[in-house]
């Protein structure tokens, strides 16, 4: 295996639950928000990872940043597993992982000015020229498509898609090799988001960044997306390359998700999920699945399904596959 | 990483241009602060009159070098005239002058009390709203100091420790206190839900630097109204204080003392009475205009 091709990140059967106390602090009951996923990102490919409001994929993207402690699992990032490091021996690790957050409204600093914000991520790893500071940001937001005055501007002073193009510029200022994108463009208007997602893929060219596209806009997925992956209540349930799990959904999950994508002219073969997504504090026994899934049989209640080959690079986690 | 660099590299603009852009965007954004400073009306009233008040106070022992002290028993509760602008009291001391001496005393005990619950009330604060841990100590003492109305704890402080002018300080700054903290406190609880700082823990900043350089900033301002409004009832309770005799000790004069031996001749002598308390007004007017003002202008959506 060349260098090229093996993954910049590796994430292995990570978990995250988290504790539900009552007031006196005893442990009631746990919320598993990602459940055992695996996943990996290379250099210059994007892994989109879809899936309904509270499925735990915005959880799984800051988990891979460690902003909160694991509950277990591995994340290998330059043959370092980092997921057991402290947050101290994390640090220079963390220059090498960004993050893009989905509200350009609260994810920038309004007493701080465009500069300001994008300065302090200069200063915490240690640029003390304060020349040296300014130059980058000013380039950074050139690379961004915005324009040097803009550096002195509060973030009030711009629009959505301005202030996401901020956010952009500051995951990018310390050249890192793979970004979170939480949702990026789903705050933004529709004719912005084209310009957003564009400017992503350009910078991803340029740079050769690997992406983590969170997102629960299907036709976004899979217009930025190399790979996909399908999560459904902390599970990962179907992966695979964009074209194939798109024209060939083998979970029953992914193919409901697909035909609730608004289309023109009727489609055959639509599948509409029943009730609601059930809560990961008490999740379903067996497939976690198997209370929506139309072809729920018996076995689907007791066995845990493994993620079973589909083709060499499509993997879905479903008793039913193949019967 | 070497495509990484390139970008970085690539000039959009040469070194000197660079260096002219950042100069020319310098003296922007100096210009345009200027001018919102000029535009905040209220700050610059309120500057104003506190500046005024302050510059007597620190004048008065050059207007009256002879001191608060200086007995004219034959002059005793004399109305305003030219010898003695203000009139004079019970036993003919110049109230103009003692007027400016107190000023010292209670600017000076409004000062120092505004310094000290605004720095702690602010570390309190920021702690309590950041640390959930910190948060059940700090809050449930402010809650037990609260609980106990001011003047009352003010009083029984000042029981504990004697009077004079260091005791005031501390034990009002102690009774005030808690009321920074906690509106520290909550400001900190909602500043630190938003997305930013979520932003800066991804980039591996330190507590010190989230809490301090970008937290602080954003609850600093309704800190600062609360503050000055302390500065203000500092200065009144200090009065009140006196008044009730526990404050300053007598010859010593703060606005609140000379209120106090004026109430006994008060038809007598009404100057006693209007004229400090017409001070203290003018004091806490110009402070909460200042205070108002500085919280605009801190704001950067308000232009």
């Amino acid at each position: 295996m060349t260098d090229r091709d093996r993954p910049i990140l590796e994430v292995k059967h990570i978990k995250k639950y988290f504790p539900i106390r009552d007031a006196l602090g005893k442990q009631m009951e746990t919320v598993k928000a990602v459940d055992d996923v695996s996943l990996s990102l290379y250099r210059g490919k994007t892994y989109g990872l879809v899936g309904e409001s509270g499925c735990g994929k915005s959880t799984l993207g800051r988990s891979l940043l460690r902003l909160f402690p694991l509950t277990d699992g591995e994340i290998w990032l330059e043959g370092k597993n980092i997921a057991s490091l402290s947050q101290k021996a994390l640090r220079p690790y963390r220059k090498k992982m960004q993050m893009i957050f989905q509200d350009p409204y609260t994810s920038l600093n309004p007493r701080k000015t465009a500069g300001e914000i994008l300065e302090e991520i200069l200063k915490i790893y240690g640029e003390r020229n304060r020349f040296e500071r300014m130059e980058k940001c000013i380039r950074i937001l050139e690379t961004v498509g915005l324009r040097p005055e803009h550096y002195y501007r509060f973030p009030h002073e711009f629009s959505g898609g301005q202030r996401q193009r901020i956010g952009i510029a500051r995951a990018l200022l310390v050249n890192p090799s793979f970004i979170i994108c939480d949702e990026p463009v789903s705050a933004l208007d529709v004719s912005i988001q084209s310009q957003i997602i564009n400017l992503l893929k350009d910078l991803q060219r340029e740079n050769h960044i690997a992406y983590l596209f969170v997102s629960h806009n299907m036709s976004v997925v899979r217009y930025i997306s190399d790979r996909v992956g399908v999560m459904y209540l902390g599970h990962l349930v179907e992966e695979g390359e964009t074209d194939e799990l798109f024209s060939d959904p083998c979970h029953p999950y992914t193919k409901a998700l697909l035909s609730a994508v608004p289309s023109i002219g009727g489609k055959t073969g639509k599948v509409e999920l029943k009730g609601e997504l059930p809560s990961p504090i008490n999740p379903p026994s067996g497939c976690v699945f198997h209370t929506r899934c139309p072809y729920a049989t018996a076995e689907c209640a007791k066995t845990i399904p493994e993620f079973r080959r589909v083709t060499s690079s499509h993997f879905v986690a479903c008793c039913l596959y193949g019967k | 990483m070497k495509e990484n660099e390139k970008f970085q590299e690539e000039p959009g603009l040469d070194h000197l241009a660079m260096h002219e852009l950042k100069i020319k965007l310098y003296e922007e954004h100096k210009k345009i602060r200027f001018r919102r400073l000029l535009k905040n009306q209220r700050m610059i009233v309120g500057g104003i009159l506190t500046l005024i008040i302050v510059a007597l106070a620190i004048a008065a022992p050059f207007l009256f070098p002879e001191g608060p002290h200086v007995m004219e028993v034959s002059e005793r509760l004399k109305g305003p005239s030219e010898t003695h602008v203000l009139g004079t009291d019970l036993v003919g001391r110049d109230l103009l002058c003692r007027l400016l001496y107190g000023a010292r005393v209670s600017i000076g005990v409004g000062a120092a009390v505004a310094v000290i619950t605004m720095a702690a009330g602010l570390i309190m604060g920021l702690y309590a709203g950041y640390y959930k841990t910190a948060d059940n100590i700090v809050m449930r003492v402010c809650d037990s100091l609260k609980a106990i109305p001011s003047i009352l704890l003010a009083i029984a402080l000042l029981a504990i420790m004697g009077s004079g002018i260091e005791n005031v300080i501390i034990s009002v700054s102690i009774v005030y206190t808690p009321d920074v903290a906690r509106i520290a406190r909550t400001a900190v609880l909602s500043a630190k839900e938003q997305t930013y700082i979520e932003a800066l823990e991804a980039a591996g900043a330190g507590t010190n630097r989230i809490l301090w350089l970008n937290i602080a900033p954003n609850i600093i301002s309704s800190v600062i109204i609360q503050v000055s409004f302390i500065f203000a009832t500092a200065i009144v309770t200090e009065a009140s204080l006196s008044f009730l005799g526990v404050g300053v000790p007598v010859p010593e004069p703060s606005w609140g003392n000379i209120v106090y031996e004026g109430k006994t001749v008060m038809f007598q002598a009404w100057w006693l009475v209007v004229y400090p308390s017409l001070f203290i007004a003018a004091t806490v007017l110009g402070l909460n205009l200042l205070g108002d003002g500085l919280r605009d202008f801190l704001d950067p959506q308000n232009t």
